[in-house]
């Protein structure tokens, strides 16, 4: 057995072994065990890449541990699987939050099975997105892991939950079926050189497909991923949908399935239609320069602590899209770390908030007050993240953002520059909002009288916390090895531009 | 000589802010003092044995100061531009060391006692190791960006101490005005250091700053000086974006609104970080890259640095005045002094005695440190005797305090530059300097002199002379663990002027010999006499002098009183623009016009389907019909065109 | 085979029978009758089957099983429609398809 097929194996037989739970306290422990092994599997891969990497050179195979299996020969279409070192990076934050989001639902009401087994067939999905390099393979792990988010907010959700689900389905879905063109775009034009016509990704980038296809289908591919990035325009489903989203999925939906956005448009759209990209890369550096600055200043007004976390989320994912339209290493792995940063980061922001509000039955801010006093542990926790947030050194964000500006900074043009400044004027807008909620709801006065006595933190949320709490740390620290793992897996795509 | 072990300064308060900050509910007053005691005087002493080493055995090789460095990559932006970590020991960081360890060490003892029964106790001792960590750092940092990143930190720092008491509203809106209002700034800084790293293709200070290398310009560093932006070389824009950074923190005009509320925080934290170490964290940054500064395109970017430090120090003084609360009093007086240095370095050429203005800043750097630090610890003593800030609350408290009478004293004496106390050694050397280079700023700068003398002492005969109030309690001296670090304080201050300094700090690392210069000491220890005697007619007894000329000066009091409406505009420009011409039209743009064309399109949808509906009735029978209608017009077809 | 009656009138009739069935079914709003209405089509078409056996294929028996096939069938489905209908005027006391429209949101 392949070490990267256990990917899809294991939560797949967690699933299983899920249906035959009788209760809560049996769907969670299965749910934790899964969670724990895939955990596991992800630090192992880690190390077995590095093993692996220093015998195999990424000039000569920029893909590891590659499988191939014929799945539908007609098409040629191939179960083929591979990680570099981004996948890897993102196995690993995909099993960190899935663990996280299985703690902060210990004690999910109705339906636990139900509960625990679509947010596993989400995992599902997301794992085998990260590690397929075949377009079709890939597209279908992508539909597997967007479909049970429709369950997960319609069933579990709060709030006006049926819109919110129905909202974030259809954009979604909406944008599957641009992605498909593109996709089958690419795949009609993949013999253009002669040979066979093919899905795979690195057969793909051998090939030179013409300028003019290109230039067609890569809008088509690069709106299909970004509208899951929360590209401006197309971001509205994001705060919907994560004001009605249970805690977890929340959790899971920002801090993993929107990082399918960046990493499917950097693997699919970029990689594979260079022309494309720099070609088109002005109109959407426009959108997303905007989406920096404007969900970083619709985060100011909002007074429900998931809708300041969702424009947030617009904004930082928003610079993940500028730096990869940046094209070139250093701000391409500025938006890889800054996905990964963003993901631990809003994970533990929406762990956290999905923490008080149990506790006082309200995410609007200014009717908290306070909390530093009788939740301290939570509220110095939000404060870490928020220092996180806007992008303090010793922090996982600091790290990312920094690559970002010093290689969008590499463009001479006034166009770049203007793009480049908006972005970093983003870090003071950042800093103002994260204050805001920080001065408004953790400091203060306390606002409520019942706020007295509520319960503090149990191990089960400290342990979410502190799993999410040590990536942050782990890499605002020590960033080097991960920062050189990553750019040494750009090079191939570097080399296409 | 190997400066390795200096790592260790930074690590040290780190180590504790880990202890104390992970346990801060767990650990007890006593033994969270103590471990945060320890730990600083361990690298207070690892400080001053550096300092020994570099200043007297092995710093000097034919007669030049050496520079060590000791790094590490710490990540990498492209194949030739990295972040490095590490220690660079040269004079100015070795001096910085020596300052930071003495003023925290006071100020971690003092704070034993002035926050003793506090609630968060623990907590506030994590932050000041914290805030000491960082500052280290700062000092020591190798390159540009190791310098942002702490720079960053002490930020957090200083948020967190200010935002101490954090239930009480005006600390909340303090910590947040001093965090945004840096922030702010650093924004200028962090782009000019990207811009720097980009152009020059390091961010090492050893290397930006090679003297050498800055005047051919076919260097690498000097390659890109060719390119322009609004009529300047980049890197001058780089630089003057670097001051910015530096002006907030050291909270030059117009970014100086912050520092005033940052008072907020208890008083040890106002002593060490808003007075002695973080704010002159600016002049440092800039005395950092005085090389840089100096020789690109001749300076422009110092002169931006010259005007405006000589402009904050002056409207600061003014400013200072007519306050009533105490700590506001010598918030603005920091801010001057920093004027002060920040200008000297502005004035400053580079090699031999030409540098006096770099060594002058630096100088008043060192005392300023010492005698302001002093103040602000006096202050606290006193606002913990009475339990109140303002001015009209004290008087005649002389009686009570004999200690924290006479050693603010001193350094009231130090501050207004008379000798022989240490600001007037380091004052004299700046308005030398200044009449040298620029006469203008010379002026300005012996009117402050003036200036601070009065303001200094209408505080002073205010709190301790004057009349008497009606005190709730009787006050009493502090206790010792408070009054001690304000005698040793105030030794230093007392006799810190004779150091040799020029010997030491200079531009060029050479050092040289400088002497007083009489005819400007008279000047300005003779407007310092003039400002002191005036405040002992005008507050000495109780008098009605004051309000005379107050009523005299009406209108421009007024403006004064309120920091010439400067909060106001910006309150204004953030609130009113910002806030709602811009940030909410965001937020309803996006609920009513983004959403709503997504909500547009789904209803649109869903009315189409609403309409076509009807079709489908529900019953059988019209199913039926449309059925067998549809079959028999099928068939019909197919038999006419059968035949 | 009758004799004297051609395959064509048989049709004829069956044809009408047919249709008036279809008129029943389409426009009756009793459930009852509208369940004779479809018996009457099925007869029809039972009756066709057994008419075009006899006369085109006169020694099969095929069309002759059809309709006894047809007849089994449909009293079966009279069988399950009229419970249903019985359990449907139980539930709206009426047998009008009109008022039986709760399938329909």
């Amino acid at each position: 057995m392949d070490i990267l097929s256990l990917f899809v194996i294991v939560p797949v037989l967690t699933v299983l072994i899920l249906v035959f739970a009788k209760d809560l306290k049996q769907a969670r422990t299965i749910a934790l065990i899964g969670g724990l092994v895939q955990l596991g599997m992800a630090v192992n891969l880690l190390f077995e890449y590095f093993k692996e990497r220093a015998l195999v050179p990424t000039s000569e195979s920029p893909m590891l541990f590659v499988k191939d299996y014929i799945w539908f020969e007609n098409f040629n279409i191939h179960y083929t699987i591979g990680v570099d070192g981004i996948s890897v990076a993102m196995l690993i934050l995909t099993s960190i939050v899935v663990l996280a989001g299985v703690f902060i639902s210990w004690k999910i009401k109705d339906l636990p099975k139900e509960f625990f087994v679509s947010l596993i067939v989400l995992a599902t999905g997301v794992y085998g997105f990260f590690i397929s390099i075949d377009l079709f393979t890939m597209f279908i792990f992508y539909e597997i892991a967007v479909i049970p988010m429709y369950l997960l907010i319609g069933i579990w959700g709060s709030g006006p939950r049926e819109y919110s689900a129905m909202k974030l389905t259809l954009m979604l879905m909406g944008a599957s079926a641009l992605l498909l063109v593109g996709i089958l775009g690419i795949y009609f034009n993949s013999n253009a050189d002669g040979g066979a016509l093919t899905f795979n990704i690195l057969e793909i980038a051998k090939v030179n497909i013409p300028f003019e296809a290109q230039k067609l289908f890569f809008p088509l591919t690069f709106i299909g991923f970004a509208v899951l990035g929360a590209l401006f325009p197309f971001h509205t489903w994001s705060p919907d949908g994560h004001a009605s989203a249970p805690t977890a999925v929340s959790m899971l939906h920002a801090g993993v399935l929107m990082k399918l956005g960046g990493y499917g448009i950097f693997r699919v759209a970029m990689y594979l239609l260079p022309l494309g990209a720099i070609d088109w890369s002005w109109f959407f550096i426009i959108l997303a320069v905007i989406g920096v600055v404007y969900g970083a200043l619709a985060a100011i007004r909002q007074n429900d602590l998931k809708y300041i976390n969702a424009y947030s989320s617009v904004s930082h994912l928003g610079m993940v899209l500028v730096a990869l339209l940046m094209l070139n290493k250093t701000a391409w792995n500025g938006a890889i770390l800054q996905s990964l940063s963003h993901g631990f980061m809003t994970a533990l922001f929406f762990a956290l908030i999905g923490m008080i509000y149990e506790r006082t039955h309200t995410r609007d801010i200014q009717k908290l007050g306070g909390l530093l006093k009788v939740l301290p542990f939570i509220s110095a926790v939000y404060i870490i993240g928020g220092m996180a947030s806007l992008g303090l050194p010793g922090f996982s964000g600091f790290v990312a953002e920094m690559n970002i500006f010093v290689g969008a900074f590499q463009h001479q043009d006034l166009f770049h520059r203007v793009a480049t400044i908006a972005t970093i004027s983003a870090i003071v807008v950042t800093a103002v909002y994260i204050l805001r909620v920080v001065g408004i709801m953790l400091m203060g006065p306390i606002k409520n009288e019942e706020f007295n006595d509520l319960p503090p933190s149990t191990w089960f949320e400290r342990y979410g916390l502190y799993l999410l709490l040590i990536p942050i740390i782990g890499m605002g620290m020590a960033p080097l090895w991960l920062s050189d793992m990553i750019l040494d897996s750009l090079t191939p795509f570097i080399a296409r531009f | 000589m190997d400066f390795t072990y200096t790592i260790l300064i930074p690590l040290i308060p780190l180590a504790v802010f880990l202890i104390l900050g992970l346990n801060a509910l767990k650990i007890k007053e006593n033994v969270a003092g103590i471990v945060g005691v320890l730990g600083l005087l361990a690298s207070t002493i690892l400080s001053f044995y550096t300092a020994f080493q570099y200043f007297f055995k092995v710093g000097k090789v034919d007669g030049v100061y050496q520079t060590f460095v000791e790094k590490t990559t710490w990540m990498n932006f492209t194949d030739t531009l990295a972040i490095d970590m590490g220690v660079l020991i040269d004079p100015i960081s070795v001096m910085m060391l020596v300052v930071v360890s003495t003023i925290s060490l006071m100020v971690h003892l003092y704070s034993r006692g002035y926050m003793h029964g506090d609630q968060g106790f623990t907590r506030f001792f994590a932050y000041l190791s914290l805030f000491s960590f960082s500052m280290y750092g700062l000092v020591l940092a190798t390159n540009l960006f190791q310098i942002y990143i702490f720079w960053e930190l002490v930020g957090v720092s200083s948020f967190l101490l200010i935002g101490y008491y954090y239930t009480k509203p005006s600390a909340i809106a303090a910590s947040k005005k001093a965090f945004i209002v840096t922030r702010f700034a650093d924004f200028g800084f962090l782009v000019g250091v990207i811009m720097i790293g980009f152009y020059t293709g390091t961010f090492d200070f050893v290397t930006l700053n090679d003297p050498i290398a800055l005047q051919d310009t076919a260097s690498p560093i000097m390659q890109n000086i060719g390119v322009t932006f609004m009529g300047f070389s980049v890197i001058t824009t780089a630089l003057v974006l670097i001051f910015v950074g530096g002006a907030g923190k050291s909270a030059m005009f117009p970014l100086h609104i912050w520092l005033p509320d940052a008072m907020e925080g208890p008083t040890p934290v106002s002593a060490l970080i808003h007075a002695a170490t973080m704010v002159v964290a600016g002049v440092y940054l800039v005395a950092r890259l005085f090389p840089m500064f100096h020789f690109i395109e001749g300076g422009i970017a110092l002169e931006v640095v010259a005007y405006v430090g000589g402009f904050s120090s002056l409207i600061a003084a003014v400013i200072a005045l007519t306050q009533y609360d105490i700590k506001r009093i010598l918030a603005f007086s920091t801010m001057s002094q920093i004027g002060y240095m920040m200008m000297a370095l502005g004035i400053s050429g580079y090699g031999g005695v030409e540098g006096l203005g770099f060594t002058a800043s630096m100088f008043h750097l060192f005392t300023h440190a010492m005698f302001k630090a002093l103040l602000f610890l006096g202050a606290g003593s006193v606002i913990h005797a009475v339990h109140s800030n303002v001015l009209q609350d004290m008087g005649g408290l002389r009686k009570y305090m004999p200690i924290t009478n006479i050693t603010f004293l001193i350094a009231a004496l130090a501050i207004a530059g008379v000798p022989p106390f240490a600001g007037f050694f380091s004052k004299d050397e700046i308005l030398a300097a200044a009449y040298e280079s620029n006469q203008l700023l010379f002026w300005v700068e012996w009117i402050v002199a003036g200036l601070t003398a009065f303001y200094m002492f209408r505080l002073y005969f205010g709190i301790f002379w004057g009349k008497e109030r009606v005190y709730k309690h009787a006050p009493h001296e502090s206790p010792l663990s408070m009054t001690l670090p304000l005698m040793f304080l105030a030794v230093v201050s007392a006799i810190a002027g004779l150091v040799p300094f020029s010997q030491f700090v200079s531009p060029d690392l050479v050092g040289y010999t400088t002497h007083i210069h009489m005819d400007i000491a008279a000047m300005s220890v003779g407007i310092g006499v003039l400002g002191i005697a005036i405040a002992w007619i005008m507050y000495k007894k109780e008098t009605t002098i004051a309000d005379k000329i107050t009523s005299a000066f009406g209108f421009f009091y007024k403006w004064t009183y309120n920091k010439f409406y400067i909060d106001e505009l910006y309150l204004f420009i953030t609130r009113q623009i910002i806030f709602k011409r811009i940030a909410q039209p965001f937020a309803w743009f996006d609920k009513n016009v983004v959403d709503g064309t997504m909500n547009l399109i789904g209803n649109t949808t869903v009315d189409i389907s609403k309409k076509i509906k009807g079709a489908q009735s529900g019953k059988v029978q019209d199913y039926a019909f449309a059925f067998i209608s549809g079959v028999v017009i099928v068939i019909m077809v197919f038999i006419y065109f059968m035949n | 085979m009758i004799p004297g009656v051609t395959i064509y009138e048989i049709l004829t009739v069956t044809t009408l029978l047919f249709f008036i069935g279809v008129y029943g079914f389409v426009t009756r709003k009793n459930l009852i009758s509208i369940l004779l209405s479809v018996e009457l089509m099925l007869n029809a078409v039972a009756i066709n089957f057994v008419a075009i056996n006899k006369y085109l294929y006169p020694d099969m028996l095929e069309g002759v099983y059809f309709s006894v096939f047809i007849i089994a069938v449909a009293a079966a489905e009279t069988a399950l429609a009229i419970s249903i209908i019985i359990n449907l005027y139980r539930l709206v006391t009426s047998v009008d398809v009109n008022v039986t429209e709760t399938m329909k949101h």
